[in-house]
């Protein structure tokens, strides 16, 4: 087998360990990630998301462990991290009361790009954010305000990016567009660590890593979790699915049953039981074997992590 | 729905004290706060001050000398001591050390005894009229403390009287307060508004912050782009005030502009630095606000602008002396009305550098590059 060699990988941390007060929020986490690779980060809140990605980019001390980003030593090198990697955190932190152009320039001056001008030109044209260039940012909507973050963290023309739940709270349209520049750059060989609660973007990563109390627990392509973690869904439609819901939620060998508009999804780890499960309910749901969700599987995750 | 619902209100008012409960810091300030002004106005103001520093010319110390110091002394306005020669007391009045001068004439007892009513000298400084006006006034109860001392011959007779009090007002001969005042008000208004500012400069970063951290910036960079523009405005303030105080209230600029203009720089960053520290230390801009103006009160009383430095007991002058506004306000009224230079101006040059380097240490210590 040819896998990548060390040095191809942006991101390669190891037993990286973080406390805040008596709290372990981040447990002994390992990761790494090569060279053009997407890497979703996934988890509930509170998993660590969050912690790890400031840690690899210096805005926190790790309390124990050690790696490297970007060849560089993430608690020795952070000044020289900082300088190569864009960071987008999860809540919009531009000033809202400079204009987006504005925004952009004082980035420009912070990196002392050669031609902040002419890179907030060229940039404002690729993200497509000419026409608001003059607005204030605390004006935009939560789709132009995302395009404008992203844009302030590759000015700079970064080989790492870390993306803190870039797209909460946008609308569908704009978060496809979102992830359509996001493909854009890593086509270009940009690396991108990205966490995200939705599963449509989960399912746009080449690879998603499972984090919960603050450790990875699952890591793979989407097809690959899927496969690892073998649940079986069957779905049921029909008049009464409100009903059908309670009654299986209970049910033994169910780990979770959802509804999807007027499907039902019930979702185990043991075809068997969950079969007997459906019959015993009875109802008058139609129901048929459907290929598990990335969803499912993450609701399966989270509800071991309870029990 | 009524106009007003009982229960409605009591979820209110238990939200409003729950958020005030969660601010412990404001809490306590708003304890703090009217426990430093009573013990403030209590026990350190006064408008009637005794104690003032006075020094004593003698030539050689004689019977009616040592008689009339001690009356001095028992008015209880006079804190008298020995100066040995004219240029310490022009010295000490001209850096604000002493207030008055008491000069004996050479042969003065001689003079008293053939009944030439010799003259007193008392050099006041007079750029704080408040400060000297009840002790100059009590000059006039001493005509006779040398009556007991005086040869047989001469007691009881009403003329000619023993010796005169002869009192110079120094620098302002008028006694206008406004001399005192304006020279005062130009640091009071300096430090207010540049401590003000600078409380919401860093605080005003919440939610940015991360984002600045997360590029190659330094701390130290971050904090002389926030001083900057306010050294700026803290001119421009110079300027209008002493324009004003200049061509509308007649203040005479006995000193020189320029160093004036250097030295007010010196303060403007003591104050920045200051509220920068305070920026740095609280947690939200609430309370960056209320450390300054928990601050801005002894630093307007205590520094001897609206009540009399020297009046005050030696625990407040000791604060006093801690604080950059009581410098700035001396050397204002010493370059402005006494025409001092930068050798009288140095001892209050010092404390205000001294101030500003270790507020600057505290902000850079409490800065931080990480959110650690």
């Amino acid at each position: 087998m040819n896998g990548p060699k060390p040095e191809d990988y942006v991101i390669d941390v190891h037993d990286l360990r973080k406390d805040f007060g008596t709290l372990r929020v981040v447990d002994g986490l390992s990761l790494r990630v090569a060279r053009g690779e997407i890497c979703g980060f996934l988890g509930a809140n509170g998993s660590g998301k969050t912690t790890t990605i400031r840690m690899l980019c210096g805005l926190l001390v790790p309390d124990a462990g050690r790696g490297t980003c970007l060849g560089l030593d993430i608690i020795r090198d952070a000044p020289r991290i900082r300088r190569q990697v864009g960071y987008m955190t999860q809540r919009f932190s531009l000033y809202e009361d400079l204009t987006v152009r504005e925004n952009l320039e004082l980035v420009a001056g912070i990196y002392e790009l050669s031609d902040p001008r002419g890179a907030v030109d060229a940039m404002l044209d690729r993200m497509e954010l000419r026409g608001r260039a003059s607005q204030l940012a605390g004006q935009l909507s939560g789709g132009w305000k995302q395009r404008l973050a992203l844009t302030a963290c590759v000015l700079h023309r970064p080989a790492l990016l870390l993306l803190d739940e870039p797209t909460a709270g946008v609308d569908a349209r704009a978060r496809r567009a979102f992830w359509d520049l996001i493909h854009d750059m890593a086509g270009g060989g940009l690396t991108v660590l990205v966490s995200t609660h939705y599963m449509d973007e989960a399912e746009r990563c080449a690879r998603v890593v499972y984090l919960a109390g603050g450790r990875i627990v699952v890591q793979g392509s989407a097809g690959e979790l899927l496969a690892r973690v073998g649940l079986v869904t069957f779905e049921g439609t029909g008049d009464g699915v409100e009903d059908a819901v309670r009654r299986l939620r209970e049910a033994p060998g169910v780990e979770a049953a959802t509804v999807f508009g007027r499907a039902l999804h019930v979702a185990g780890m043991d075809r068997a039981r969950l079969e007997e499960a459906i019959r015993a309910q009875g109802g008058g749901l139609a129901w048929q074997e459907v290929p598990p969700r990335l969803e499912d599987v993450f609701i399966h995750l989270l509800g071991q992590e309870d029990g | 729905m009524g106009m007003l619902s009982a229960r409605r209100l009591r979820a209110l008012l238990r939200k409003e004290w729950l958020q005030v409960r969660r601010d412990p810091m404001t809490l306590r300030l708003i304890i703090a706060l009217p426990v430093m002004q009573l013990l403030i106005f209590g026990y350190a103001i006064n408008s009637n001050p005794h104690d003032l520093p006075t020094g004593v010319l003698m030539a050689e110390p004689s019977r009616y000398e040592r008689t009339i110091v001690a009356a001095l002394r028992n008015t209880g306005y006079y804190r008298t001591r020995l100066v040995r020669s004219e240029a310490e007391a022009e010295a000490g009045i001209a850096e604000g050390r002493l207030l008055f001068v008491v000069d004996f004439p050479p042969g003065f007892d001689r003079a008293v005894d053939r009944g030439e009513a010799p003259s007193v000298l008392v050099d006041t400084d007079g750029t704080d009229p408040t400060a000297v006006g009840y002790a100059t006034a009590a000059l006039s109860g001493l005509g006779d403390v040398l009556a007991r001392d005086l040869p047989p011959a001469r007691r009881g007779m009403a003329l000619p009287v023993p010796f005169r009090f002869v009192v110079h007002t120094r620098y302002n001969p008028e006694q206008l307060t406004v001399l005192n005042v304006v020279p005062g008000l130009i640091c009071v208004v300096l430090m207010m508004s540049t401590l003000m500012l600078t409380t919401l400069a860093i605080t005003r970063e919440r939610g940015t912050m991360e984002n600045l951290l997360a590029m190659p910036v330094r701390p130290v960079e971050v904090m002389l782009a926030k001083i900057a523009p306010y050294i700026g405005i803290g001119y421009l303030q110079v300027l209008v005030i002493l324009l004003i105080a200049v061509l509308l209230l007649h203040l005479p600029v006995h000193g020189s502009i320029l160093l004036l203009f250097g030295v007010l720089g010196v303060f403007i960053a003591s104050n920045l630095a200051l509220g920068i520290t305070y920026s740095t230390l609280a947690a939200n801009q609430m309370q960056a606000q209320q450390m300054a103006q928990f601050t801005m009160l002894p630093f307007m009383l205590l520094s001897g602008f609206v009540f009399p430095f020297q009046g005050m007991p030696r625990w407040a002058r000791v604060i006093g002396e801690g604080m950059p506004t009581t410098h700035a306000m001396r050397i204002v009224r010493g370059v402005l009305l006494k025409g001092n230079g930068l050798a009288e101006i140095l001892p209050d040059l010092w404390p205000i550098v001294l101030f500003t380097l270790c507020t600057v240490a505290v902000a850079v210590r409490f800065y931080r590059e990480t959110l650690d």
